[in-house]
C-alpha cells in the first residue's frame, strides 16, 4: 500500500512536472482560484498534500474534477509552482487508475446546454479522458 | 462701546529636541494657531520647574502647556518621563487649588508633527478661552 | 544690568510681511537694558552681521537680543558673530519671531504684538545671561574593549589599525566567543573557525593590543575621554608569560572528570585545560573548584611535567588599574536556560539539545569529532526534530522566554537542517516554525535551498510535547496547514533557544551608567542615527549586547563602533556643552535626590569643608557636577529642594524672568 502510493506520487510529479518542495504556501493560488467554494480542498492544499504524500483524501474527493484548468493558480504563483498542472496530473492518474473516462461520449450533450462555452467542452474532452 | 474680545494668555514650554522643532515645524508649513501661545524653549520638559507654571499662573496665565518628546524618545533618555509624573502630581494639585484641568497639559509632540502642534495650540487654547480669565492664583500686586 | 542691543531681522518679506518690525524695534528700546536697538533686511547676511558686530563695538554691547528666525536655525552663526566682535557667544538670545510668529499667524497688529512679547522676553533673559565658556578635558588615547567575541575582536583589530592602543577584557580564558564554538555560518557555510580564528591570531600579536583574558571589569570611574577602569585579573595559577602552551599538563593532569563547558558539558575536560586547539592567548589554566593541588594540596602532577615551569599554585587574583578614553561594551548573549520548558524534556532525556550543543555536535573539533551522534548511545539518529521560537516571542510567558524575536534562529536551523540532510540523505528532517524570518543577503535563498534542494520538511506550527519513549522521543506537533496533529517518533530533538545578554552585562552597566532596555540589552543613543552609541558619552555598543545579532551584523556595528572610538580618540581635548547643572555648595543640603535622577551620572557627592558664619570649619556633603559628562537636560535641577542646583544657559531665573515678561 505505501508503495502503491508512493509510486502514484512519484508517477503525480513526473506528469506534471511539478515541484511542491517550491512552495512557499502563500496561498496565492486558492485566493486567486474562481472555483475556490466548490472545492473541498483547494490548491494550496493539493501541493501540500502531494508532498506530504496525503493522496488518499485527494483521490476520492471531487476537488480533482471541479477544478476549471483554467490555470490562474499557475499563472500567478510567485514560485513557478504550477498547482494547476499539478492538480491535472492527479486527475489524470486517477482517471487512468479507473481505466476509463470519466466521461464519454454518451454522456457529455446532457451536462451541456446553449450556455456551455465551445472552449469548456473541448477541454473536458482532454480533462475528463485518459 | 466697543467689546473687545476675550484673548487667554498661554504660556507653552517646548523642548528643544522636539516640540519647540515640531513648532518651527509648524511655521514652515504656516500652519496657523492663535497668537495667544507664547513659547519659551527649554532643554528638556523636565527642566520645567513647577515654580514656572505657578509664577505663570500668578502672573495672570489662562494656560499652561508643556511639550516633550514622545516617551522612550527623550533626547537625554528619561527626562520626560520625569514630567510626566510630576506633572501629575502638580496639575492634580493645582486643581485642588482652584486651577482647572483644563488650563494644564502635557503633550508629546515629535519634531515631525508641526500639524500636531498647531491642532494642540488651536484645540488648548479654545479649551481654556472656553473657562474664561485665571483669576484664582492670580497675584494682584503683580498687575499693573 | 546689562546694555543690551537689539536687532529686529525683516527676513525679506518673510518677518517683515506680517511683523512690524520697525515697531518691534521701537517698542523693545524701552525696555530695561536696551541701549540700541535696531532692523534690517537680513541681520544673517555679511552686511547684518558686521551690523551687529559694529553696533557691539560701538555701544560696548554686553548683551545682544536678535529677533529672527528660530535658534534652530542661526543661533550659532549669531553667537559667531558675538565671539567674533570680542562677546561672549553665550551672551545671545534669539527671539523666534519667524516660525513662531510671523509665519503662523496672518494679522499684522497680531503679528506685532506677539513679537513686541517674545523680543521682551529674551531681553529680560539676556539680561541675566552670564558669560560661559565651555569646559575641556584631555583624550586619554587608549580603548578598551569589555568581550572578546568577534564583535570585541572586531572593534579592538579596527581601532588598532587606526594606531590606538586598545585592550580586550575576556572573562573566559581565551578570546573567541561564541562564534569559536560554531561549525558552519550561514548564508555561506564557511567553517567558523576557519575565518574566525585568523582574526583571534591577529589579535593576539598586534602590537596595539593587550588582551586580559580570564578577566573582568570591576570598577569604572570618570568620563568620556577619562575613564579609570579597574580589571580583575583572575588567578590562573599559570603564569601566562612563561607557559608554551604546549598542553602537555592537560594531558597528564588525574583530574579527568570536569564537565567541558566549551562542548557545553557534553565531554569532560581536565582540571588544568586550554579550553580548544586555537585558544589565544594559548595558555593553560587551572580550574580551582577540581583542582586537587589547589583543594587540598595533594597532587602537583602540572607543576613535575611542566618543562617550561608556568605553574605557580600560589597566584593571586591582581588588579590594575588603566585609564581609557573611550569603553566598548560587547558581552555578547547566551542561550536561555531549557528549564522553563520541560514539555521539550531537555531535562528528561540527553536527546533533546539546544541548537548551539547541536553545533558543538557536527563540529570537527566537538566531542563526538564531528559526527553527528546521538549524546544518549552514541548512535546516528535518523529522525531529527528542530523546534523553532523555544522561548521567542513568548510575550505571555515572559517569566519563562523572551518577547523577542531572536533573530538567529531561523537562519541557523535552516543551516543545521541542511547540513544534516548532506551528510546524513538518509535522515528525516523536521522543522517546526511559527514563521521562517529570513530578511538578509542570500538569506532566504539559503533557506529555500534547504527545503527544495535539501529536502527538509518545513511545517507551520509549534511542537507541543516531547516525552521519552524508550529509545524515540515521541513529538506531537501540529501541522497548521494540512489542519491536523502530527506524531513524530524522533531519535533527536534540537531546540532553538532565545538568546539573551551575557548575565555580566546588568553589573557592567550600573557601573558605566549606561541605560538598558526591559531585556537588558544595551540602549542606544538614538535607535536610527546613532545606533552604536550609548548615551552615555564615551561608551559604545558592538554586537549582540544591543540586541540579537548574526556574524555579519556583529562584525558591522563592531566596524561602526570603531569607527566612533576613532573619531573620540583622535581628538586631543573635548569642548563640553557649557549650558550644564551646576550646584551652588552653599545651598546643597546633600540630599542625593539630584545624584538618582541625573541618567548620566554625572553628579556626585564630595565632602568639603566650609567655613561656618561662626569661623569654625564644617565637614559637608555636597553634590558636584561632572561638567564633562552632564549633557544639561536639567532633571536634578526640579528634583533639587533646597534649590542649589541650577542649569547655565537655562537658569531658573532667566526663565522665570521670561515666564514674567510673557505674562505681563
Amino acid at each position: 500500500m505505501q508503495n502503491k502510493n508512493e509510486r502514484r506520487r512519484e508517477q503525480i510529479l513526473r506528469i506534471s512536472g511539478v515541484n511542491p518542495l517550491k512552495c512557499m504556501r502563500c496561498g496565492k493560488c486558492s485566493a486567486t482560484c474562481p472555483s475556490y467554494d466548490e472545492m473541498e480542498y483547494h490548491p494550496h492544499e493539493f501541493v501540500y498534500m502531494v508532498e506530504t504524500g496525503d493522496l488518499e483524501p485527494l483521490i476520492h474527493s471531487a476537488s480533482i474534477y471541479q477544478c476549471l484548468s483554467c490555470m490562474a493558480c499557475v499563472e500567478r504563483c510567485p514560485r513557478g509552482v504550477e498547482p494547476g498542472k499539478l492538480i491535472e496530473a492527479l486527475r489524470l492518474t486517477v482517471i487512468r487508475e479507473k481505466d476509463g473516462n470519466h466521461m464519454t461520449a454518451d454522456t457529455i450533450p446532457a451536462v451541456i446546454d446553449d450556455e456551455t462555452p465551445q472552449q469548456a467542452i473541448v477541454s473536458a474532452l482532454r480533462k475528463y479522458t485518459k | 462701546m466697543q467689546v473687545t474680545e476675550y484673548k487667554p494668555l498661554i504660556v507653552a514650554f517646548c523642548c528643544n529636541w522636539c516640540s519647540y522643532a515640531g513648532a518651527d515645524l509648524a511655521g514652515n508649513n504656516r500652519l496657523s494657531y492663535p497668537a495667544d501661545v507664547k513659547i519659551i524653549r527649554v532643554p528638556c520638559s523636565c527642566r520645567v520647574n513647577p515654580m514656572f507654571i505657578l509664577r505663570a499662573f500668578q502672573r495672570g496665565a489662562d494656560g499652561v502647556i508643556l511639550c516633550g518628546c514622545h516617551p522612550g524618545d527623550c533626547h537625554y533618555t528619561t527626562g520626560n518621563y520625569y514630567t510626566r509624573r510630576r506633572m501629575a502630581l502638580l496639575f492634580s494639585m493645582l486643581d485642588y487649588l482652584g486651577i482647572e484641568r483644563e488650563r494644564t497639559r502635557v503633550e508629546w509632540v515629535s519634531a515631525a508633527e508641526g500639524a500636531k502642534f498647531a491642532a494642540t495650540m488651536n484645540d488648548f487654547v479654545a479649551q481654556v478661552a472656553a473657562l474664561g480669565e485665571n483669576k484664582r492664583l492670580e497675584d494682584l500686586r503683580c498687575k499693573k | 544690568m546689562q546694555r543690551i542691543g537689539v536687532f529686529v531681522c525683516h527676513c525679506g518679506t518673510n518677518i517683515a510681511g506680517t511683523v512690524d518690525v520697525k515697531a518691534v524695534a521701537a517698542a523693545l528700546k524701552n525696555e530695561p537694558g536696551v541701549v540700541f536697538s535696531t532692523d534690517y533686511q537680513y541681520m544673517c547676511s555679511q552686511a547684518g552681521q558686521d551690523m551687529i558686530k559694529e553696533a557691539i563695538a560701538e555701544h560696548h554691547l554686553g548683551g545682544i537680543v536678535i529677533c529672527s528666525c528660530s535658534p534652530r536655525m542661526h543661533e550659532a552663526t549669531f553667537r559667531k558673530t558675538a565671539a567674533a566682535a570680542g562677546l561672549n557667544p553665550y551672551m545671545v538670545e534669539i527671539a523666534n519671531i519667524r516660525e513662531q510668529c510671523s509665519w503662523v499667524h496672518k494679522d499684522m497688529a497680531v503679528g506685532t504684538e506677539k513679537a513686541i512679547i517674545l523680543g521682551k522676553a529674551a531681553v529680560a533673559k539676556v539680561n541675566l545671561n552670564t558669560p560661559l565658556t565651555p569646559g575641556q578635558s584631555p583624550v586619554t588615547k587608549r580603548a578598551l574593549v569589555i568581550g572578546g567575541g568577534i564583535a570585541g575582536i572586531q572593534t579592538a583589530l579596527d581601532i588598532a589599525e587606526a594606531g590606538f592602543p586598545v585592550d580586550i577584557v575576556e572573562t573566559k580564558p581565551t578570546i573567541g566567543g561564541k562564534m569559536a564554538q560554531l561549525d558552519k555560518t550561514f548564508p555561506t557555510l564557511d567553517c567558523a573557525a576557519c575565518i574566525l580564528t585568523p582574526k583571534m591570531v591577529d589579535a593576539g600579536q598586534h602590537e596595539n593590543i593587550r588582551i586580559f583574558s580570564y578577566s573582568e571589569v570591576t570598577a569604572v570611574k570618570g568620563f568620556v575621554g577619562n575613564f579609570d577602569v579597574t580589571i580583575k585579573r583572575k588567578a590562573r595559577y599559570v603564569k601566562e608569560d612563561v607557559c608554551t602552551g604546549c598542553g602537555l599538563c592537560t594531558e597528564k593532569c588525574p583530574q579527568k572528570k570536569v564537565p567541558n563547558e566549551f562542548n557545553l558539558g557534553m565531554d569532560n575536560r581536565r582540571a588544568i585545560y586550554i579550553p580548544f586547539a586555537q585558544a589565544v592567548p594559548k595558555v593553560a589554566t587551572i580550574d580551582p573548584d577540581y583542582c586537587m593541588m589547589l583543594k587540598s594540596g595533594k597532587c602537583g602532577v602540572c607543576s613535575k611535567v611542566c618543562t617550561a615551569g608556568a605553574i605557580d599554585y600560589k597566584a593571586k587574583d591582581e588588579y590594575i588599574e588603566e585609564k581609557y578614553g573611550a569603553i566598548v561594551v560587547a558581552t555578547g548573549f547566551n542561550p536561555i536556560s531549557m528549564e522553563k520548558f520541560d514539555e521539550y524534556a531537555y531535562s528528561q532525556s540527553k536527546d533533546v539539545i539546544t541548537s548551539l550543543e547541536f553545533e558543538r555536535l557536527t563540529n570537527a573539533a566537538g566531542p563526538t569529532q564531528g559526527k553527528l551522534l546521538r549524546p544518549s548511545d552514541g548512535e546516528h539518529p535518523h529522525t531529527i526534530v528542530f523546534v523553532q521560537c523555544v522561548g521567542s516571542r513568548c510575550e505571555a510567558c515572559s517569566e519563562k522566554g523572551k518577547e523577542y524575536c531572536s533573530k538567529i534562529c531561523c537562519m541557523y536551523t535552516a543551516k543545521h537542517a541542511m547540513l544534516t540532510r548532506d551528510k546524513y540523505p538518509d535522515t528525516d528532517v523536521y522543522v517546526f516554525y511559527i514563521d521562517v524570518r529570513t530578511p538578509g543577503k542570500n538569506f532566504d535563498e539559503f533557506y529555500r535551498r534547504a527545503v527544495e534542494e535539501y529536502g527538509v520538511h518545513y511545517i507551520k506550527g509549534m511542537v507541543g510535547k516531547v516525552s521519552p519513549e524508550g529509545k524515540k522521543l515521541h513529538v506531537q506537533a501540529s501541522d497548521l496547514l494540512a489542519g491536523k496533529q502530527l506524531h513524530i517518533d524522533a531519535d533527536l530533538v534540537v531546540l532553538a533557544a532565545a538568546i539573551e545578554p551575557d548575565r555580566s552585562a546588568r553589573p557592567l552597566a550600573t557601573m558605566l551608567t549606561a541605560s538598558m532596555d526591559t531585556n537588558d540589552f544595551f540602549t542606544e543613543a538614538h535607535p536610527k542615527l546613532r545606533p552604536v552609541e550609548s548615551p552615555t558619552a564615551g561608551v559604545f555598543l558592538s554586537g549582540a549586547c544591543q540586541g540579537p545579532k548574526d556574524i555579519p551584523e556583529t562584525v558591522s556595528q563592531a566596524g561602526a563602533a570603531a569607527a566612533k572610538v576613532i573619531g573620540l580618540l583622535c581628538k586631543d581635548h573635548l569642548t563640553g556643552n557649557p549650558c550644564v547643572a551646576h550646584a551652588d555648595e552653599m545651598m546643597c543640603n546633600g540630599c542625593s535626590t539630584c545624584e538618582r535622577v541625573c541618567p548620566y551620572g554625572a553628579i556626585t557627592y564630595v565632602e568639603k569643608e566650609f567655613r561656618m558664619p561662626d569661623r569654625t570649619t564644617k565637614l559637608r556633603r555636597v553634590a558636584s557636577v561632572n561638567e564633562a559628562v552632564c549633557q544639561g537636560c536639567g532633571a536634578c535641577t526640579v528634583a533639587c529642594m533646597s534649590g542649589a542646583m541650577d542649569l547655565r544657559g537655562f537658569m531658573n531665573r532667566q526663565i522665570q524672568a521670561e515666564v514674567d515678561a510673557i505674562c505681563k
